[in-house]
C-alpha cells in the first residue's frame, strides 16, 4: 500500500459540520493564498519573516500562531457549550459521541500546547533579550527552528480535522483507552506526533532562552538586578527543560505500545496504565507553572510601571518564583488522589500542594503593596492585572480545596475541577497575556492599542468568564462529571444555558479584541508613540519602538533592577555619535525545511506510510548534517546603516518633544 | 560615551566599544543543558524499568536471559571507546590533525563493536521468544537498552560527520567546539551505560 491506511474514507464525508468547516477553510485559505500572490508577498514573507532569526520577528510569529490556534480552540469550546446546553430531555444535541469526544480532546490539547505555549514563548522571545540588553538569543538559528517545529505540531492537529480523526481520549490520552486496542484509528497517533514535533521545539527554545539569560545579560546586570519578567522566564524555561523530556519519553513509550506491540501501559502482560498517568503528570504539573510563571512576571512589570514605583519586595518575588519552580515537581499525584495510593502518600501530596499557595500568596501581597500609595494609572494592562488578582485568587482557593484528598474524592473529574483550572488558566494565563499584549504592543509596533475596544473586550471577558464558569462550580459541587455529552436530569439544563450565554459573551470579548487590533492598525498614525509610552522602568523601553534589528546601538550598562528608570532619573542622554558596525546572525531557511521534514515524517507515521516516514527521516538527518557544513552564519550591519537608523530616531525624538 | 554630555553624568550607561561575544560563547552551556534533558529521558526509562522490571507475565526473567560475560565484553568496548575519545581530545589540544583523526577512527571502531554485540544480543533474545512484546519487563529492558544503543548510533553518525569536517577544514575553533560537544555526549553515554550495566544486568541477575 503506497498510502498506508490513508484512503478516500479518511475524509469525514458523513459529518456535515466538518465538511462545511472544510469548505470554509479551503475557501478562506484559497483567498489568503490568492491575496498573498496578488500582492507579491511570498518573497517578503519568506525573506523577512519565515527565515528570519531575529528574536523579535520570531516572537511575533509565535503570537500570530497562538492567536490563530486560539480561535480554533475557542470554536471547540463554543461547540461544547452549545451541545451541553441542548442535550436534555431525550435530545442528543447536535454532536454525535465520536465527534464530541474529539472536540473536548482537541480543545484541551490546542489550548495548552498550541495557544498558551506559543503565546508565552513568543512573549519571552520578544521581551527577554530586550530586557537584558542583548542583540538576539544565544542560538538564533535554533530559535527559528523551534518556532517551525511548534507550527509543525499545530499543522498536524489541524490536519486531523479533515483527514482521519483526532484523539477521543481527553487531552492527556490516558491508556488503556489510548492504547491500540481501544483507539485503533489515527486519533491518538495525531496526538502523539503533534506533541512530539512541537515538544522538540519547546525543549530547544527552553534551552535557548536559559542560555540567553545566563550568558548574554548586559554588563552590570547581576542576577538580582534582572527584571522580574526575565526572572520568571528563566524559571519557566528551567521548568521546560526539566519537564518536556519527560513528556517526550512518556509519549515514546505510548507509541511503542501502539506501534511495536510492547506492554508498558496495557492491561495484560504485566503492563501498568497508572505508570503512564504518573509519568504524564510529572510533566503535566510543572507544565501549568511553565504557563503561569512568565505571566506572574508580566503582572509584576505592569503593576510597578502603572503604579509609578519600584516593585515591592523584589527579592521575595524572586525567591517565591524559585520556590514555586521547585515545588511544582512535588505535587503531581494530586491529579489522581483517587488512584488509591493510601493515606500517607495522598497526605504528602496534599500538603505540598497547599504549600504552593504560600509563595503565590506572597506574590499577591507584593503586587498589592506595590499599588499601595502608588499613583496607579488604570490603563488597559493595569485593568487586566487587577482583574487577574481578583479572579486568580478565587481559582487559587478552589485549588486548595481540591488539594484536600477527602474533598478531592468527591470533586475528582467533576465540573468543579473544570471550573477551577479554567479559573486559573483564563484568570491567570490569558488575562496576563492580554495585559502583556496591551502593554508591549506599542513596543513591538510603535503605536498603542485602541482603548475603547480594549475596554469592551475587557468587560465582556470579565462578565462572560464568571457567567460561564460559576454554574460549573455549582454543578461540580453537586457531583456533575466532566466530558458528558447528554444529560438525564432536566434540572441541570438552566446551568448549562447560563454557561452557554457566558461563552457567548466571551465570544463577544474575543470579537472586540480582534476589532481592537484592526482599529488600532487602521488608525496607527493617530496612536503613534515613541520608545517609552508608559513611562516604563526596564531596558526594553530604552530603545525605539519598534526596536531596530540590532535592539541597542550601544550595549547598555546596568546599575539597578529598574535600569531604565535609573537611567531616566540620572539624566541619561542618548549618544548621538560614535556608532559602530554591529555583528548579527544571518537568516536561514534551514529551520523551515527541517521542521517541514519532521512534520511530514510525523504525518507518514500517523498513516502508516512507512516508505515516506523513512524517507523524510533520512532527509531530516541528512539535511541537518548538510547544514552543519555551513560555517558562515553571521554578518555585520554596516556602520552607515546603524547611523542612518539612529539619526532617523534622533529626528523623530526632536520632532516629538 | 562619546557625546559631550558624558561629563555631567556620574554613570556611564553604555559600553563605548561594541563587545564582541566570541563565537560559540553559549555552546557548552547549551549543550550541557541538552545533555541534562537527555539524561531526564533516561531517568524516565530507568524509572519505568524499576517499576515494570519485575513484571515477567509468566515469561523469562533476567536470570534466564542475560549473558553476563557477553555484556562485560560489550561494556569494555564502550569504556575503551571513551578512553580513545579522550586520546583524540588530547591530540586535538596539541593541534595534531592526523592523530586526532586516528583516535576518532579507533573510537568509531569500538563504538561499532559495541553496537554489533548489542544487536547480536537483541537478535538472540528475540530468537528465543523473549522479544519486547513478551512482557512489560522485556518492553522496559529493550526500550532502555535500545534507546542507549540508538544514542550510540547517532553519536557514530556524528563522529563520521566530524571526521569529514576536520578533514576538510582542519582543527579550526568551530570544529574543536564540535569535537568537545561530541566528547561530552560520548562520555555521557558511557555514564548512562554504567547505570544500565549495574542496574539492569548485574542487579537483574541477582534478583
Amino acid at each position: 500500500m503506497i498510502f498506508g491506511r490513508l484512503t478516500w474514507d479518511a475524509f469525514p464525508w458523513h459529518e456535515p459540520i466538518v465538511v462545511a468547516t472544510f469548505c470554509a477553510v479551503v475557501l478562506g485559505g484559497a483567498a489568503v493564498v490568492a491575496a498573498l500572490t496578488y500582492f507579491k508577498l511570498w518573497g517578503y514573507l519568506w525573506k523577512e519573516w519565515f527565515t528570519s532569526v531575529d528574536h523579535k520577528k520570531i516572537g511575533i510569529m509565535y503570537m500570530v500562531l497562538g492567536l490563530i490556534m486560539f480561535l480554533r480552540g475557542f470554536a471547540d469550546a463554543v461547540m461544547m457549550r452549545l451541545q451541553q446546553a441542548l442535550a436534555f430531555n431525550g435530545s442528543e444535541g447536535y454532536l454525535n459521541a465520536h465527534h464530541y469526544d474529539q472536540v473536548f480532546t482537541a480543545h484541551g490539547v490546542i489550548m495548552i500546547f498550541f495557544v498558551a505555549m506559543p503565546f508565552i514563548t513568543g512573549l519571552m522571545n520578544y521581551i527577554v533579550p530586550l530586557q537584558i540588553g542583548a542583540r538576539d538569543v544565544s542560538f538564533p538559528f535554533l530559535n527559528n527552528f523551534s518556532f517551525w517545529m511548534t507550527t509543525g505540531g499545530a499543522v498536524l492537529v489541524m490536519a486531523s480535522l479533515f483527514l482521519g480523526e483526532f484523539a477521543q481520549t481527553g487531552w492527556l490520552a490516558y491508556p488503556p483507552l489510548s492504547g491500540i486496542d481501544y483507539s485503533p484509528a489515527t486519533g491518538v497517533d495525531y496526538y502523539i506526533w503533534a506533541l512530539q514535533v512541537a515538544g522538540v521545539g519547546t525543549t530547544l527554545s527552553g534551552i535557548n532562552l536559559i542560555a540567553t539569560i545566563v550568558k548574554m545579560r548586559a554588563p552590570g546586570m547581576s542576577l538580582m538586578k534582572m527584571p522580574v519578567f526575565t526572572w520568571t522566564s528563566l524559571c519557566a524555561n528551567i521548568l521546560i527543560v526539566a519537564s518536556f523530556p519527560i513528556l517526550t519519553a512518556t509519549l515514546v513509550l505510548l507509541s511503542l505500545d501502539r506501534y511495536a506491540g510492547t506492554n508498558f501501559f496495557t492491561n495484560d502482560f504485566g503492563g501498568n496504565p497508572m505508570m503512564y498517568v504518573n509519568l504524564i503528570w510529572i510533566w503535566g504539573h510543572p507544565e501549568v507553572y511553565i504557563l503561569i510563571l512568565p505571566l506572574f512576571g508580566v503582572f509584576s512589570e505592569v503593576t510597578s510601571t502603572f503604579s509609578g514605583k519600584r516593585l515591592f519586595g523584589y527579592t521575595s518575588m524572586v525567591y517565591a518564583t524559585c520556590c514555586i519552580m521547585v515545588l511544582s515537581y512535588l505535587v503531581w499525584l494530586h491529579h489522581f488522589f483517587t488512584m488509591g495510593s493510601g493515606a500517607s502518600v495522598n497526605s504528602f501530596f496534599g500538603i505540598t500542594t497547599m504549600i504552593i499557595s504560600i509563595p503565590t500568596g506572597a506574590k499577591l501581597f507584593n503586587w498589592l503593596f506595590t499599588m499601595y500609595r502608588g499613583r496607579v494609572r488604570f490603563e488597559l494592562p493595569m485593568m487586566w492585572t487587577v482583574a487577574f488578582m481578583l479572579t486568580f485568587t478565587v481559582g487559587g482557593m478552589t485549588g486548595v480545596m481540591l488539594a484536600v484528598p477527602p474533598a478531592d474524592f468527591v470533586l475528582h473529574n467533576s465540573l468543579f475541577l473544570i471550573a477551577h483550572f479554567h479559573n486559573v488558566i483564563i484568570g491567570g494565563v490569558l488575562f496576563g497575556l492580554f495585559a502583556a499584549i496591551n502593554y508591549w504592543w506599542p513596543k513591538a509596533f510603535g503605536y498603542k492599542l485602541n482603548v475603547f475596544w480594549g475596554k469592551v473586550s475587557f468587560w465582556c471577558w470579565q462578565i462572560g468568564f464568571w457567567l460561564a464558569f460559576t454554574p460549573l462550580y455549582i454543578m461540580g459541587l453537586m457531583g456533575v462529571t466532566r466530558r458528558m455529552r447528554v444529560f438525564d436530569d432536566p434540572s441541570l439544563q438552566i446551568y448549562f444555558v447560563i454557561a452557554a450565554i457566558g461563552a457567548a459573551i466571551v465570544a463577544a470579548g474575543i470579537g472586540a479584541m480582534l476589532v481592537q487590533f484592526a482599529v488600532s492598525i487602521w488608525k496607527r498614525d493617530e496612536l503613534k508613540v515613541e520608545g517609552d509610552p508608559w513611562d516604563g522602568r526596564t531596558l526594553e523601553w530604552a530603545t525605539s519602538s519598534p526596536p531596530p534589528e540590532y535592539n541597542f546601538a550601544f550595549t547598555p550598562v546596568v546599575y539597578d533592577a529598574d535600569s531604565w528608570a535609573d537611567m531616566k532619573k540620572n539624566g541619561y542622554q542618548r549618544p548621538l555619535t560614535g556608532y559602530q558596525a554591529i555583528h548579527m546572525p544571518s537568516s536561514t531557511g534551514t529551520g523551515v525545511i527541517l521542521a517541514a521534514l519532521s512534520t511530514l515524517c510525523g504525518f507518514a507515521l500517523i498513516w502508516y506510510i512507512w516508505w515516506l516516514a523513512g524517507l523524510s527521516f533520512i532527509g531530516l538527518v541528512g539535511f541537518a548534517i548538510f547544514h552543519t557544513f555551513n560555517y558562515k552564519r553571521d554578518f555585520y550591519i554596516p556602520v552607515e546603516d546603524v547611523t542612518r537608523t539612529e539619526e532617523e530616531r534622533t529626528r523623530i525624538l526632536a520632532a516629538g518633544v | 560615551m562619546s557625546s559631550a554630555t558624558a561629563n555631567t553624568e556620574p554613570r556611564a550607561y553604555h559600553l563605548p566599544e561594541e563587545p564582541h561575544l566570541h563565537e560559540g560563547h553559549s555552546t557548552s552551556l547549551g549543550f550541557w543543558m541538552y545533555l541534562m534533558s537527555d539524561c531526564l529521558i533516561f531517568a524516565i526509562l530507568f524509572a519505568t524499568y524499576a517499576v515494570l522490571g519485575g513484571s515477567f507475565a509468566g515469561g523469562p526473567g533476567p536470570k534466564d536471559l542475560f549473558d553476563l560475560p557477553l555484556v562485560a565484553i560489550n561494556t569494555a568496548m564502550l569504556l575503551f571507546s571513551s578512553i580513545t575519545y579522550g586520546f583524540a581530545m588530547l591530540a586535538m589540544e596539541k593541534n595534531k590533525v592526523s592523530a586526532t583523526q586516528g583516535w576518532l577512527f579507533i573510537t568509531l571502531l569500538f563504538g561499532g563493536a559495541f553496537l554489533f554485540i548489542e544487536l547480536y544480543e537483541f537478535a538472540h533474545l528475540i530468537h528465543e521468544g523473549a522479544g519486547p512484546q513478551r512482557s512489560a519487563f522485556l518492553s522496559a529492558f529493550f526500550t532502555l537498552v535500545g534507546t542507549h544503543g540508538l544514542h550510540v548510533t547517532f553519536g557514530s553518525i556524528w563522529l563520521i560527520t566530524l571526521m569529514v569536517q576536520v578533514a576538510k577544514k582542519g582543527l579550526i575553533p568551530a570544529n574543536k567546539r564540535r569535537l568537545m560537544c561530541l566528547s561530552m555526549f560520548w562520555h555521557f553515554l558511557d555514564v548512562i551505560w554504567i547505570g544500565v550495566f549495574t542496574f539492569v544486568y548485574l542487579m537483574g541477575v541477582l534478583r
